[in-house]
């Protein structure tokens, strides 16, 4: 069949991550269960105070979201590597970025999504005022695929590296302070009255860029490491 | 007509680097002190700043250069990516080191300045933050690469990340002008009219010179060790003076 | 010329510890700098006269 864009690919790439994923429905519910644990670690460590935690709740929810999706990203591509179902798939007729956007879209389903959904629930325990709940999910929704884009170019750039977890988050970290900071301005914004919509604008951009530039540098570096 | 790719081999490279070390030593040395010289006794007493202001003919110069060399890295990357040039990579990762130092020393004299002018170390403003994002880019670059053993696939795999990161350099250059930063705008343009005093600008033009030499002077030397690290197995390697020495 | 006296040249003003602090830190970090490769580009000739050595004793 003619699959030259490699939408069919990517369909069917991601439709087999769900499934492998759902066979081992705990490892696909860690980085969910690290997010909340986190995130309520620091009114733990910080200290009750209704307004701290108000204040706080956009940051801290942003940066657990960020570490968890951190977490869930070395078994990114591990798997495949490991049982040369990546070479398969660098080897086939359809484009290898077809496959990487196909993993990267599987991953957001399980991590970035279902994190956007409960960050809400848990900006309550924060007393985030329902206005920003919305705003702080809406920030997610953008954000939590271009930190699986960009987390995939670490992913991709260190695969099968020993101590590759730890230097993964070192390298990805940096790439990701700006849509953190964007994200939370957001937050912020609409908190503070000036409207969310210059900052989701950016994150929206960010989105845009990522999805077409990172694929060319996974694809690069997977092929690197295939070589 | 030049034949550029033969000078693209470590066996002809080499001594011509060796040659060239010496000369831009020579001539950073002159610049730096020419530099010092004007900044130091020649530059009149700032009008605001006192004579604290004179940190920046180390901070300016450093801080162009933390943003020069990552461009060049990333280009020698580029190049090695492109062509598959052996010598290419080992550029990019001789230059990596020094692009780190000088962007501590901007981050360094940046608070040295910042503190008795603004009060403040630090400010998480939009060019402070976007400097300090590019050591850490720095250090991943070198981490990545000390991490991968197989050494074409560190050499690829770096320039696959100061590829991605080289969005940044727009990014501090720009920031200035993008948001209100508390770090000051730009006064030294390609288009207008300095707004700063001709004999601050000589200064500050003669120490960015001295660095960019101090740059090419130690980034060869590097790139000479790397020669001397790989290709420790090649026959001509054993034919250098150094070695039969 | 600006100073009168090296007194007043090393106060700058009273930024004397911001000035000479920058200056001190940025001379030594970059001879720091100078000195490893120095000795870095050492150990690879050394590395190389003993692998020599080595290769030259083997083939004997």
């Amino acid at each position: 069949m003619n699959d030259s864009l490699g939408l069919y690919a990517c369909c069917r790439i991601a439709q087999r991550d769900l499934k492998l994923a759902m066979r081992r429905k705990s490892d696909a519910a860690t980085p969910l269960l690290f997010f909340v644990i986190v995130a309520t670690l620091f009114p733990l460590g910080i200290g009750t105070e209704a307004d701290t935690l108000r204040t706080i709740a956009p940051g801290v929810l942003w940066v657990a979201a960020l570490l968890a999706t951190m977490l869930s990203l070395p078994k990114l591509f591990e798997d495949d590597y490991a049982d040369g179902t990546l070479e398969q798939l660098a080897l086939s007729s359809a484009p290898l970025s077809a496959f990487v956007v196909g993993k990267i879209a599987a991953h957001w389903l399980l991590t970035g999504l279902p994190v956007a959904v409960l960050a809400p629930l848990l900006a309550l325990q924060f007393h985030l005022p329902s206005s920003s709940l919305l705003v702080l999910s809406a920030t997610l929704m953008i954000g939590t695929p271009v930190l699986g884009l960009i987390g995939a170019i670490g992913a991709s750039l260190t695969l099968g590296i020993r101590g590759g977890g730890i230097l993964l988050a070192l390298l990805v970290l940096p790439l990701y302070v700006p849509v953190l900071i964007f994200g939370t301005g957001a937050v912020d914004a609409a908190a503070a009255g000036l409207g969310a919509t210059a900052n989701l604008s950016l994150l929206g951009a960010m989105l845009v860029i990522g999805f077409f530039f990172a694929p060319w540098a996974i694809t690069a570096a997977l092929r690197i490491a295939l070589e | 007509m030049i034949d550029w790719f033969k000078y693209s081999s470590p066996k002809t490279f080499y001594p011509i680097a060796g040659k060239a070390i010496p000369w831009f030593a020579a001539i950073a040395t002159v610049l730096a002190v020419a530099g010092m010289y004007v900044g130091f006794f020649m530059a009149p007493t700032d009008a605001q700043q006192g004579e604290g202001y004179r940190i920046i003919f180390l901070h300016v110069p450093v801080s162009w250069m933390s943003m020069f060399i990552y461009v060049i890295m990333a280009f020698w990357a580029a190049i090695g990516l492109i062509f598959n040039s052996r010598l290419s990579g080992m550029m990019a990762s001789a230059l990596a080191p020094t692009g780190a130092i000088f962007t501590f020393l901007s981050l360094w004299t940046g608070a040295l300045w910042g503190k008795p002018m603004w009060g403040i170390w630090w400010v998480w403003d939009a060019r402070l933050t976007s400097e300090l994002i590019l050591l850490f880019l720095y250090l991943g670059f070198m981490a990545l690469q000390s991490a991968i053993d197989d050494v074409r696939r560190a050499d690829k795999a770096g320039a696959v990340l100061a590829l991605v990161g080289v969005v940044n350099i727009p990014v501090i250059y720009f920031s200035v002008q993008w948001w209100n930063t508390l770090h000051q705008g730009a006064s030294v343009s390609l288009t207008r009219a300095p707004s700063m005093a001709t004999i601050m600008l000589v200064g500050m033009l003669l120490m960015a010179l001295a660095a960019w030499m101090y740059t090419a002077a130690i980034s060869l030397m590097r790139v000479r060790c790397l020669i001397l690290e790989r290709e420790h197995h090649a026959a001509w390697i054993h034919e250098l003076k150094e070695i039969k020495q | 010329m600006n100073w009168t006296s090296p007194s007043e040249f090393f106060a700058m003003g009273g930024y004397g510890t911001y000035v000479w602090g920058s200056l001190s830190v940025t001379v030594a970090v970059l001879f720091v700098e100078f000195v490893l490769l120095a000795k870095r580009r050492r150990a690879a000739l050394v590395r190389i006269k003993y692998n020599t050595t080595l290769r030259r004793e083997v083939g004997k």
